[in-house]
């Protein structure tokens, strides 16, 4: 298989209330990767957005940002999900042998609109949308689930926020740093039993754009210093009412997990994989979705995270960046990950780098309680 | 380098204004069950899924996860793209690419939407800038009908010549068992039909459907195996220039003209009128069915009248253009690019029925939509 | 950044997208909910390949992508999977008052779950294993609402 690298990354601040509109947040996003490439907005042949209808309360979403993500005159698509997805077309694109460097852009503007509302209305209007069911009653039901499986407690969960909003106090971009223990947590306010405000994720508002590019352009156009190589991506869909499967079984990401590993010829994730951005839209969801990565056996994820296994300092960190704990620009969330990733290999993370670090995992979900999963070996 | 692609299967719904008796879900395991049948292949046979509909159209949010019963997607990749109207053919386009990338054999690609779930004006002047565009515009038709009248009086093209549009998709329709609307027509009936913007009158325009369109993908050793004529992808080319409605060149069809002339290079196409047996175009409203053709490089700039009174474009003329009826006579907006990818390769395959252009060898399908994009496919019969 | 822009007037539009919908329900749903409107009954359905059986019923089986036609009555009784205790107000979304419980009931009978509220019941005292049984509405119109929800079985 062909290479190719993320030559270049672009982020907004995550924010709330954000004054503005999508097309400023991408062309800032946009502006910054090209920048940061070191190439000229005509290196790039072709652009991958990724928005949403629903989010955007505008159909076809994609128009609004066509002339801020460098369209013009080029080919682009839209891709209607995260933004690991939308990074896994723009390889395609590439690896087709039609395109050379391609744009991956993604925005959101949670705060312009009603999350619960926009959320219910991935629920079948034929069924359950009409109970009210949204992405926070959803998840807490997950979350119970997960508890009662594997007898954890809420107080394990909000180890993950501590660490997160801990983590993000390193990171200029995130919206919540926050230095909390586990008792600020268990004292929020009650969301969703067993969630608490402290255990969801922000409404948030920003825009990530990431630059990918075919070896050969990739050799041609950057430094070995900017290059970051995308080794492995598997992606994978489970059922979707939520009684069709065990909510708490991973199957869908194991096996999306497992492509990305072979394709990167990763035998063990657990001595392979330095460090780790998953996607915690709540904080049951990181031990939940490490489990189904395969870095801990099923069950075990809260242990090792009493154990420190993924802290800043630990074994294996997760979420350095804050994760989606901190900020969660849903569209845009997992190429936030995956922009954080690019930034630790290379050396460029500030206060946040960690040592010596040469192989990434970048986890992003789909759909209510992590229907669909993308999962990305990343390497220097 | 990437690998070649070729069409194996094709399954479309018999679309309709109104599918009472079928969700979006039975829609989808409709098209994609005919699908699987055409190429003779299992559900287990599909190695990735891509889905695409117009949102707000019925107003579900995230439809790869909520379909995924219809797509066969249980346990299996599948991500959603949508990009308006030129949807159907960036859902095609993402299905060669998903096999061209080498990362999958077989891949499924499906379209669909249903119409009549909703308001189709009110919910696609959300597309529009809220601050900026939205209040002013005036739907699908205001635009083509300025347009046309522009080009009527730049060049003397006449409500005859896309009258003459109008019946040609509309008679072609009746040899389509899928299609929706399926009505002989003259093109005294189509001059004489209520005025909707004036030139454009209700039977110069496409309706909205019911209906979905499947199409499997295939690498070259798969295809050659499991079909005896797969369509094979010689290109794909798209162009969404455009942001506001207010910025676009409307002498002629710019996005068109970009997006054809790259194409035919990459295709090696020279004399696109000589060397296409058949086309199947998304055309909307039978004034760019007039309009347009300039813009496909078939002539210069006004040369299109000339091509359309020689009957040109007919099924027994140089270049067939919508044998299956075109989106005028059938329009499920999410599906429509998809059905001219989907016709398009039956043409190549053979399996086009009534409407069968004989010996089709080399296709060239478009779709439109947004803000006057175009997306473009060139399949043929011989591997690229 | 030139710095016009922090003293420019931030200018915000209001807007609200009204769209009316009516969504067909299909033949599957459609005989699934007549069961329900008629006769205060929960069908499911079964495939004939692997002979799970589904409830909502479905088109497909969604492991064997074979079309599924043999319908099968449920007793309308399941167990509590899993739950939660919603204390936030949606008054345009909840057709309840917080504090109220959803839960994921596996249906006796079926291979699934089915998503619906847990009423009849104090919210705090609901138990992942807890029996339950349906309840109907008196008056019913052929939607999921017709179930009003599971109730703790005696």
């Amino acid at each position: 298989m062909e290479k190719v690298a993320i030559i270049g990354v672009g982020q907004t601040k995550y924010d709330r209330n954000s004054p503005l509109t999508f097309a400023e947040l991408v062309f800032e996003a946009t502006s910054k990767a090209i920048e940061d490439a070191g190439i000229s907005k005509d290196d790039v042949d072709n652009i991958v957005s990724v928005s949403s209808d629903f989010w955007d309360g505008r159909t076809i979403s994609s128009m609004a940002i066509c002339d801020a993500s460098n369209a013009f005159g080029k080919d682009i698509t839209t891709v209607e999900g995260d933004g690991t997805f939308g990074a896994l077309y723009g390889m395609m694109r590439i690896l087709s042998g039609s395109f050379g460097v391609t744009i991956v852009c993604a925005h959101h503007k949670g705060t312009e609109s009603s999350m619960n509302g926009i959320t219910n209305c991935s629920f079948d209007p034929l069924v359950e949308r009409k109970l009210g069911i949204d992405a926070v009653s959803s998840a807490a039901m997950q979350a119970r689930r997960y508890m009662n499986k594997y007898g954890l407690l809420e107080e394990q969960f909000a180890l993950v926020s501590v660490k997160n909003h801990g983590n993000a106090m390193r990171n200029p971009l995130a919206l919540l740093p926050m230095e909390i223990t586990v008792d600020d947590v268990m004292n929020s306010r009650k969301v969703a039993d067993p969630l608490k405000v402290l255990d969801c994720s922000p409404v948030t508002d920003g825009a990530c754009t990431i630059i990918l590019a075919a070896e050969r352009q990739a050799k041609k156009l950057t430094t070995n210093k900017k290059r970051v190589w995308m080794k492995g991506v598997g992606h994978c869909s489970d059922a979707f009412r939520l009684g069709d499967r065990d909510l708490a079984d991973t199957r869908a990401l194991k096996d999306a997990a497992k492509r990305a590993y072979a394709m990167a010829g990763i035998d063990d994730p657990r001595s392979d994989i330095c460090f780790a951005e998953v996607y915690d839209a709540f904080s049951y969801m990181e031990p939940l979705w490490l489990e189904g990565l395969g870095i801990c056996d099923d069950g075990m994820g809260c242990e090792y995270l009493e154990r420190g296994y993924f802290d800043a300092g630990g074994k294996l960190p997760v979420n350095v960046s804050g994760g989606r704990l901190s900020a969660n620009p849903v569209q845009a969330a997992g190429l936030y990950a995956m922009a954080e990733c690019v930034l630790q290999l290379r050396g460029e993370a500030g206060k946040r780098q960690l040592k010596g670090v040469d192989t990434a995992l970048v986890h992003g979900i789909n759909g209510m309680c992590g229907q669909s999963h993308c999962v990305w070996v990343l390497g220097k | 380098m990437g690998k070649r692609v070729g069409i194996i299967g094709v399954g479309q719904t018999h679309h309709a204004a109104k599918r009472l008796d079928a969700s979006g879900v039975e829609l989808i395991a409709e098209a994609v069950s005919r699908a699987l049948d055409d190429a003779q292949l299992t559900m287990a046979d599909i190695d990735a899924i891509v889905v695409g509909n117009m949102d707000h159209f019925e107003n579900i949010n995230y439809v790869d996860m909520w379909a995924v019963d219809g797509l066969g997607a249980c346990m299996k990749p599948v991500f959603k793209v949508t990009t308006g109207g030129t949807t159907g053919t960036t859902v095609g386009a993402c299905g060669y690419y998903h096999v061209a990338s080498g990362l999958f054999d077989v891949v499924l690609a499906v379209g669909w939407e249903k119409n009549s779930e909703s308001d189709t004006q009110a919910a696609i002047t959300t597309c529009a800038n809220p601050t900026l565009e939205r209040d002013p515009f005036a739907g699908a038709i205001g635009p083509l009908a300025t347009e046309y009248s522009m080009y009527m009086k730049a060049y003397g093209a006449t409500e005859e010549d896309s009258a003459r549009v109008a019946a040609r998709d509309r008679n072609n329709a009746l040899n389509n068992p899928y299609a929706h609307s399926r009505q002989a027509v003259t093109m005294e009936d189509v001059l004489n039909s209520p005025m909707l913007s004036y030139p454009v009158k209700f039977l110069d325009m496409c309706p909205r459907s019911d209906g979905s369109c499947a199409v499997i993908f295939a690498v070259e050793e798969k295809a050659k195996k499991l079909c005896p004529r797969p369509a094979w992808v010689h290109t794909s080319v798209v162009r969404h220039d455009y942001t506001h409605f207010g910025d676009l060149e409307w002498q002629f069809m710019p996005t068109l003209e970009r997006a054809s002339a790259q194409a035919y290079k990459l295709a090696g196409i020279t004399n696109p009128l000589k060397e296409f047996d058949v086309a199947e175009l998304y055309i909307p409203c039978s004034t760019c069915g007039v309009k347009w053709m300039d813009s496909l490089w078939f002539c210069d700039h006004g040369g299109a009248p000339k091509l359309i009174r020689k009957g040109t474009f007919e099924m027994n003329g140089q270049l067939p253009i919508n044998p299956s009826g075109g989106v005028i006579a059938t329009n499920p907006i999410g599906a429509t690019g998809l059905i001219r990818v989907g016709e398009a390769a039956w043409q190549i395959m053979g399996k086009a029925g009534a409407r069968q252009v004989k010996g089709a060898k080399k296709a060239l399908c478009t779709g439109f939509g947004g803000c006057s994009w175009t997306d473009l496919m060139i399949l043929g019969a011989d591997l690229p | 950044m030139p710095g016009w822009k922090d003293e420019v007037e931030v200018i915000i539009h209001e807007g609200k997208i009204s769209v009316p919908y009516s969504w067909t329900v299909g033949s599957t749903l459609s005989r699934f909910y007549c069961e329900l409107r008629d006769n205060g009954k929960i069908w499911g359905n079964r495939c004939p390949g692997c002979g799970k059986v589904f409830v909502p019923p479905k088109i497909k089986c969604i492991d064997c992508y074979e079309d599924l036609y043999d319908w099968v009555e449920l007793p309308g009784t399941g167990t509590v999977e899993t739950y939660t205790v919603v204390r936030y107000e949606e008054p345009v979304l909840h057709p309840r008052k917080a504090p109220f419980a959803y839960g994921v009931i596996n249906m006796d009978g079926a291979d699934t779950g089915m998503v619906h509220f847990i009423g009849d019941v104090d919210p705090e005292k609901v138990k992942v294993g807890m029996r339950v049984e349906a309840v109907f509405e008196d008056e019913r119109e052929g939607n999921i609402l017709d179930i009003k929800h599971f109730r703790p079985l005696e």
